[in-house]
């Protein structure tokens, strides 16, 4: 007998169509656009289907440039993703233990989520045009005093290194400095965050067994806390990456003169009046796909080998 | 068993303390345990029983006070060099490890290769009947047998002394008993010191060569189980290990066992005798169990056996006669504060 559903449940059930239509129907209406017949625009209707904007996209001029920025963000991503994780992971064991100024430190990290993003690429990039000027000024200053040639030998190096901060010194800013830096304001609170969570329901009788057992505390850590802590461990990199992956507002002004997929994109919005933008979204997206199913595969796998080692008796 | 072998675990306490900032959550006590011994740390929770437990592990730093073990000072060493190792509450076995990477898991800190821990590690998964679980993980094991599996790993360092925090408490009642015989038996047999944290007075007895009973950070009697049963000090003692009626007599009070106090209507000429209203009566196969009150509010119990208390016939709510021979009363120590 089937219970009859009530007036609640229809109601409910609108809400979550309209969420979900409205989280994925934007993507589906891209992938859609994307196949546009060759004489189609920018919306719907559709005028035929086709892979002409794939094509053009694959002989278009900006490809250079679109290999380039995915290249930047893919290598950013993982820097990001890596530096996150082993950040993460070191402050949550460190903020178990006691020590001063503990919330206060925990205050300034979380702070940056709070701050607007782009306030804070503002003030990265602003930060650094300060320490370019501080460099080339110190070259200036090295070469006028010491760049004579008449010194001695030290002197004369240093009047050397002054030369060549004026002759090559551009910035200081770039992708693995200030983007780096302005994605791991981003990133690391969260992380910070979720090692918290971890570790609040983490039993240190685990780790007391472990010392009785004569483990030294990198043992007990690497035997014992890590393997533990591992599935939470994946999911702070995987957030990382796609963190870093998709942040235009921080990398906005502190990339230097790197350009990010995101930055790139956002950039074509406004310059491409083609469905060729409609393709690359969809390349892209699939590409963010491809990452996060093999993180996914290769943590199933790893799951079903503990699992595996419990099922052969 | 050979006759030769050499006790271990001779453990003594010299004036050791504990405390937590200003509060003190074990208080100077001093303990001394010859080798081979099976002592059960008793007390209700709070008493200090756990940290006196973690302090002799290890696990827990000593305020001031020495720790002995075979007569070496082991007050500042890593759990580890003791010759102690512990047996958790919730047996913290490692989840992501077989039962045999458990057990071995010590001797992997050592850096000795897998296939000679598997090796070493399967005496004692014979000990423990888990030989068929060995490559199991802990959360396929039933609580029985991740207790053994906890049980083995422990012994695995060969201590002098295994220091059991709460080993039964997450067994079944049924379990409890018969892991409580296992647990003896094998003290015995490894010829090694247990020291068992229980807040349950039956297990401690039941097990217990020596039975150190706490309450609020200090020792309040420790003795053969017979002894801390059959003489209590103070009336926690009295009141803690059950079977005792705590009778006031003057300014002092008496202890006096359930089973050695008798009812009667009208009181018994020579003995010492205590008015009482019978509130409850429960049958326990072997015996009747009276309790009753009498007009102070305070609560007492007696065993009477089947004859005696068909002979009697007590009614719920009457009020008899509580007596009990001088020789049978306990006098009391006036508690310590």
């Amino acid at each position: 007998m089937r219970q009859k559903r009530s007036r609640s449940f229809y109601f409910m059930g609108l809400i979550f169509v309209a969420y979900v239509l409205f989280l994925y129907g934007p993507t589906l209406t891209i992938l859609l656009l994307s196949f546009q017949g060759p004489t189609g625009g920018l919306t719907l209707p559709l005028q035929g289907l086709s892979l002409h904007w794939y094509h053009d996209l694959m002989l278009g001029h900006g490809l250079p440039n679109i290999r380039i920025a995915l290249w930047n963000s893919a290598r950013l991503g993982i820097l990001v993703s890596v530096l996150t994780m082993v950040i993460s992971v070191m402050a949550g064991l460190a903020f178990r233990r006691k020590f001063r100024g503990a919330s206060l430190l925990l205050y300034a990290a979380i702070a940056s989520l709070i701050l607007p993003s782009i306030i804070v690429s503002l003030g990265i990039a602003l930060e650094f045009s300060l320490a370019n000027k501080l460099v080339m000024g110190g070259g200036d200053v090295l070469a006028s005093r010491f760049g004579d040639g008449h010194g001695n030998f030290l002197a004369n190096g240093i009047g050397m290194a002054g030369n060549w901060i004026e002759d090559h010194f551009q910035t200081l800013m770039g992708l693995f400095t200030s983007g780096l830096g302005a994605h791991l304001t981003w990133t690391l609170p969260f992380g910070l965050l979720i090692m918290f969570a971890v570790f609040n329901r983490f039993n240190p009788s685990y780790e007391e067994a472990a010392r009785d057992l004569g483990a030294t505390s990198w043992q007990t850590f690497r035997f014992v806390v890590l393997p533990l802590i591992a599935p939470a461990v994946i999911g702070v990199a995987l957030l990382g990456f796609t963190l870093s992956w998709d942040e235009i507002a921080r990398s906005s002004q502190a990339v230097g003169s790197a350009n990010t997929l995101p930055l790139l994109l956002e950039g074509l919005t406004t310059t491409v009046t083609t469905p060729v933008i409609y393709a690359l979204g969809t390349l892209t997206t699939l590409l963010s796909l491809a990452v996060i199913g093999l993180a996914l595969t290769a943590f199933a796998m790893g799951q079903r080998r503990v699992r595996g080692a419990g099922k052969k008796a | 068993m050979s006759g030769e072998k050499t006790l271990r675990g001779k453990i003594e306490f010299a004036a050791v303390t504990k405390s937590y900032g200003r509060v003190v959550a074990v208080d100077t006590i001093s303990l001394k345990l010859p080798a081979a011994t099976y002592c059960c740390l008793l007390g209700p929770s709070g008493c200090g029983k756990t940290s006196t437990l973690r302090m002799l592990a290890g696990h827990e730093d000593v305020s001031s006070g020495d720790i002995l073990l075979d007569d070496v000072n082991v007050t500042d060493l890593a759990p580890a060099q003791r010759g102690t190792a512990m047996m958790f509450q919730n047996y913290a076995l490692f989840p992501h490890l077989s039962v045999a990477e458990n057990i071995a898991f010590s001797l992997k800190m050592q850096g000795i290769g897998r296939a000679e821990r598997r090796e070493a590690a399967e005496p004692l998964l014979q000990m423990v009947e888990l030989a068929a679980m060995a490559d199991r993980l802990p959360a396929q094991l039933s609580g029985g047998q991740q207790q053994r599996v906890a049980l083995a790993r422990a012994l695995m360092t060969r201590p002098a002394a295994l220091l059991l925090d709460e080993p039964l408490s997450a067994l079944d009642p049924f379990l409890r008993l018969r892991v409580r015989g296992e647990l003896k038996r094998l003290q015995k047999s490894l010829g090694i010191s247990f020291v068992h944290v229980t807040h349950t007075q039956d297990e401690a007895l039941a097990l217990a060569d020596i039975v150190v009973l706490m309450n609020d950070g200090r020792i309040e009697q420790q003795g053969t189980a017979h002894d801390v049963f059959s003489h209590p000090r103070t009336a926690f003692v009295a009141r803690f290990i059950g079977g005792h009626n705590v009778i006031a007599q003057g300014d002092s009070e008496v202890a006096v066992r359930a089973d050695k106090v008798t009812l009667s209507r009208a009181g018994t000429g020579t003995m010492a005798q205590h008015a009482a209203t019978i509130r409850d009566i429960e049958y326990g196969g072997m015996a009747y169990h009276v309790r009753l009150s009498d007009a102070h509010g305070r609560d007492y119990s007696c065993i009477l056996q089947e004859g005696a208390f068909a002979q009697l016939g007590p009614i719920d709510g009457e009020t008899l006669a509580m007596s009990w021979a001088e020789s049978d009363a306990q006098p009391l120590e006036p508690a310590a504060n």
